[in-house]
């Protein structure tokens, strides 16, 4: 259907989106690159001038390098599954006729709007503590020795509590699909006597696809980027410590802005990577 | 008089006059960045007095600390000119002051009396003998301990303890069915927190970060001394995943009455006795411990402070909102309004000369630590660098704060102390080389 | 797709729905609830779910403390604009990826999403700098920008899934009756698309409001939203968590509001985007 007008119609509206994000990735970009290649040290005077690869080299192969790597795809893997898994679960009982819908909505949805520092700061003294948490009142409770979570289950901790965010976000946008789910087809699947799980992975699921897509390549955007329940819960220590944090410390801890910089342009080839291996997967899913 | 000189004279009237014209005209408004703590907030509640005697707008922008260092750092070191004055620390100060970022504090008025400011604050606060920051308030730490445990215990606190009797009185004190945990320390990765603590303990069994050629010490019987002490001592008798523990926690868990001991910062005093707390009326106070013939202590030296950036367009102002906030007369002005047992302390000598502050139950104690911290001397064996809990280089927070999640690594059991000090020495020594020191 | 179903089915429903939706509510109702006690009860061992005395003081020492509607209207203008501002944007460039693609549209696509993956803090140095050449710091304007930037990528993509659910015969059949592809967009498109747009909008308006680097640390005081009067209530130095549970409240209340109508507006836009 695409004529010649209306593809440069398109590509003049996508004119501005395009040009924008191109200013805004170059301009930084570029600036991270060159600093990546300067000894950058703010404290100790600026520019302290070139440097070649020895940010890059130094970045690489700090021991800190490779388990923030394996730390950042973990909790970014972990997020996933539980987010999406848990997200169709609820969205498809939400789709139901119940009760006090909106109000269960809006109970579900919160979560997302709390701002990152405050709902780590909520976990971490209110339920995670191993003393006065909630958790451990539990534990305690049933008879059971408290967990220090943030020490001893870091990971999982974290987890969590980024799950406990992301949840809605993945509810909302399966929700959304959900309710445009055809039921005259799913009814008439189940008049024809498929059972559940068949109609659920050949009916549903499929209607979902487009949407998981959508949830996994977002969150994970925003997941290999995690810093603010690192920051607050665990600074980094027990293994907790992403690519991201790593970053953090080289720039704003250490000072050193080349080192950083070597990172972030590490941070970019990893996220990309990532994407283009989630485009594999899932994005068939988009056509 | 010559012509030349009328000449002078009226050009510097006409300045002065169109100057102060301007200046009422648009009566000039600083910006100060500052952390949350109770005193900072309080000081803010008073800016109207300020306002009303000098004419001068205050806009606060008030940050909690982790927050409020990464900006202004972001800010000063790019020349960014959001604020007039920045709230920084002791560990800021000297390294900034020797970048020139700061504008030196040598001019003060006489009835400021400088000279008044504590020794060990003004040293901290200095660079090459120029000081740069002034002090709002000021701390050390100390040993807080419940009077009524130690007493049912049959133990009593002397004003100087050594490790070992700490370790003796929290045995003594633990009490696992009453869900009383014999001390609380930090233990919390951060250089500010756990960081600063072990540097401290480290200090008191005479170990320390640097040799003179800025060779990382580890690997020093001393430290493996310290952290070994430590973490026996904690996994004895301090709480649950005291792993996570910084200031806050261990906070909340003596003001309900489950630590037997604390060692902590001064200001923690006027908390802990505070309305808050469950345990108020039975709180001690001691030095900070030692090793047993070590003669350094296990204390601290930090002041919150007051700087102006240089290259702000409000000098005058800011100098004299720092001059106002930081003087004797703001300390009256908040005796007389709340009372002294809530007025900055650890900043001016004269405070501990009034005898209405001396009857505060932690005045001399805070005192007598403050005086026992020097910054310029902080350990046993010489070191190159100036600071107690932390070593006055820009290298420092970034370094100390990985060696610090090592240890609390080990803390939590996930690694043995002799490998947390291990990787501590390789962490130390790579940037001390990256840096150009070795 | 929702059906009819047994009353005895919606009791099962109802309930267990209930369930997970106060489970995953709890969080913040322990938070509410703090906001309401004193600093000494917000730690206190056993907690004290309902049966302490309720105070006001959190939020009269917040109120006293802060500006609090000055935060507010920051936030409400910068989140509102950036996102208002990113789906003008976003919305041509959507339609012409989800109607008119290309071999490199979904290059495209990608290229977008990744330049959100630049770690924030690796940039600040370069933005900052950037920002005092241009004397943006601390100013509204600067902010809207910024935050335009980093969700556009999201706002694309989500309108983009949108608009490829709805058929291309409509868009056709309006152009064959003569539509020109402005009319299209604003009379075709759109009323079909309202339910995706109100979602985008939704979310984004969210991420807008919870984005807590750039805005602490291009703000001071004119143009500092509502997570710098977060960031001033958490203390490394003191209790703070009743305190902070009132800011915190006060910071989602607005969003919760906003939320609530939303959700009746979105249900109604989701049964009328359902015809297909």
């Amino acid at each position: 259907m695409a004529t010649k007008a209306s593809r440069s119609a398109a590509r003049i509206m996508m004119a501005p989106a395009v040009i924008l994000l191109l200013g805004w990735m170059l301009v930084p970009l570029i600036m991270t690159l060159w600093f990546s290649f300067r000894v950058y040290l703010p404290l100790r005077g600026g520019d302290q001038g070139w440097a070649g690869f020895d940010n890059y080299i130094r970045f690489v192969t700090s021991s800190a390098f490779w388990p923030s790597v394996q730390t950042t795809l973990i909790i970014v893997l972990g997020v996933l599954v539980i987010t999406v898994v848990f997200g169709i679960l609820i969205a498809l009982l939400l789709d139901q006729p119940i009760w006090g819908q909106g109000v269960v909505r809006i109970l579900v949805i919160a979560p997302f709007f709390v701002m990152p520092t405050v709902s780590a700061l909520v976990w971490k003294n209110m339920f995670m503590d191993p003393v006065n948490g909630l958790f451990s009142h539990l534990w305690r409770f049933f008879g059971a020795e408290p967990v220090s979570w943030l020490s001893d289950a870091s990971l999982p901790s974290i987890i969590m509590i980024v799950s406990w965010q992301w949840l809605p976000f993945a509810t909302l946008i399966l929700l959304t699909a959900v309710q445009s789910l055809d039921s005259e087809q799913l009814e008439a699947a189940e008049m024809d006597g498929a059972p559940w799980h068949k109609r659920f992975w050949f009916l549903v699921l499929p209607h979902l696809s487009r949407a998981i897509t959508i949830v996994i390549l977002i969150q994970t955007i925003f997941l290999l980027a995690i810093f603010a329940e690192i920051f607050v819960t665990t600074g980094g220590a027990f293994g907790t410590r992403t690519l991201s944090y790593l970053i953090f410390q080289r720039v704003l801890e250490s000072q050193n802005i080349g080192l950083g910089s070597a990172g972030g342009v590490y941070a970019i080839i990893l996220a990309n990577i990532v994407a283009i291996f989630l485009m594999r997967i899932v994005g068939k899913n988009l056509d | 008089m010559s012509l030349k000189s009328t000449l002078r004279a009226a050009t510097a009237l006409t300045l002065i006059t169109a100057g102060s014209a301007f200046a009422d005209a648009h009566s000039a408004t600083i910006t100060i960045a500052t952390v949350n703590n109770g005193d900072m907030i309080r000081m803010q509640g008073y800016t109207d007095t300020f306002t009303e005697q000098t004419g001068i707008a205050v806009e606060w922008v008030t940050l909690e600390e982790n927050v409020l260092r990464q900006r202004v750092t972001t800010d000063i070191t790019t020349n960014g000119g959001q604020f007039d004055i920045m709230t920084i620390g002791m560990y800021e100060t000297p390294i900034w002051g020797a970048n020139d970022w700061l504008v030196p504090l040598n001019d003060l008025s006489a009835e400021y009396d400088v000279d008044d400011i504590l020794p060990a604050m003004r040293n901290g606060l200095s660079h090459d003998g120029t000081l740069y920051a002034a002090p709002f308030y000021g701390e050390s730490s100390m040993v807080m301990y419940r009077t009524d445990l130690m007493e049912a215990a049959g133990l009593e606190m002397p004003t100087a303890p050594t490790w070992q009797f700490i370790r003796e009185a929290a045995a003594a004190m633990d009490d696992p069915a009453n869900e009383v945990n014999g001390i609380c320390l930090r233990g919390k990765a951060g250089w500010g927190e756990g960081g600063a603590f072990i540097t401290v303990t480290g200090n008191s069994f005479g170990a320390r970060w640097f040799d003179e050629e800025w060779n990382a010490q580890f690997d020093q019987p001393e430290w493996a001394d310290a952290l070994n002490f430590y973490v026996n001592l904690m996994n004895d008798y301090g709480p649950e995943g005291y792993a996570t523990n910084g200031f806050n926690e261990n906070l909340s868990l003596f003001n309900q009455g489950k630590c037997g001991m604390w060692i902590d910062a001064t200001v923690a005093a006027s908390f802990v006795t505070g309305a808050d707390s469950t345990v108020a009326d039975s709180v001690g106070f001691a030095l900070a411990p030692n090793a047993e013939g070590v003669e350094k202590r296990a204390n601290w030296l930090w002041a919150w402070a007051l700087a102006i950036p240089a290259g702000t367009q409000q000098e005058a102002e800011a100098k004299q909102f720092i001059e106002w906030a930081t003087s004797k007369d703001y300390i009256e002005l908040v005796a007389a309004n709340e009372g002294w047992a809530n007025v900055p302390p650890g900043a001016r000598a004269s405070l501990y000369e009034t005898p209405e502050y001396l009857e505060v139950p932690f005045a001399q104690m805070t005192l007598d630590s403050i005086n026992a911290a020097d910054p310029t001397d902080p350990t046993v064996d010489p070191v190159p660098y100036v600071g107690i809990q932390f070593v006055a280089i820009p290298e420092f927070a970034g370094m100390a704060t990985e060696v610090s999640q090592e240890f609390s690594a080990a803390y939590a059991g996930q690694q043995t102390v002799e490998e947390a000090l291990a990787k501590a020495q390789a962490i130390t020594n790579e940037v001390m080389e990256a840096a150009g020191y070795r | 797709m929702a059906r009819s179903v047994t009353p005895r089915r919606k009791l099962i429903n109802t309930t267990i729905a209930w369930a997970i939706g106060l489970l995953i509510f709890f969080p913040i109702l322990w938070t509410i609830l703090t906001s309401f006690k004193t600093e000494a009860q917000a730690i206190a061992a056993p907690p004290i779910f309902l049966g302490f005395e309720w105070t006001l003081e959190n939020y009269r020492v917040v109120l006293e403390r802060s500006d609090y509607a000055r935060f507010l209207w920051n936030s409400i203008i910068i989140a509102g604009l950036s996102t208002l501002i990113g789906v003008a944007i976003a919305v041509p460039a959507a339609w012409s990826m989800a109607f008119v693609p290309s071999k490199r549209t979904k290059d495209i696509l990608l290229w977008m999403l990744s330049t959100k993956m630049l770690p924030a803090v690796g940039v600040l140095y370069p933005i900052y700098l950037i920002f005092i050449e241009l004397g943006l710091l601390d100013s509204r304007a600067g902010l809207v920008v910024v935050l335009m930037l980093i969700n556009l990528p999201i706002i694309v993509w989500m309108l983009y899934t949108y608009f490829k659910e709805i058929p291309g015969e409509i868009l056709e059949a309006a152009r064959m009756d003569g539509a020109t592809l402005p009319q299209e967009l604003l009379y075709v498109l759109t009323p079909m698309a309202i339910p995706g747009i109100a979602s985008t909008m939704l979310l984004n308006f969210i991420l807008a409001w919870n984005e807590a680097f750039w805005t602490l640390n291009l703000t001071a005081v004119n143009a500092a939203p509502l997570t710098a009067f977060i960031a001033s209530y958490s203390s490394p130095e003191g209790l703070f968590f009743a305190k902070l549970s009132a800011a915190s409240t006060m910071a989602i209340a607005p969003i919760l509001i906003l939320g609530w109508f939303s959700q009746k507006q979105l249900v109604r836009g989701l049964t009328f985007g359902a015809v297909k």
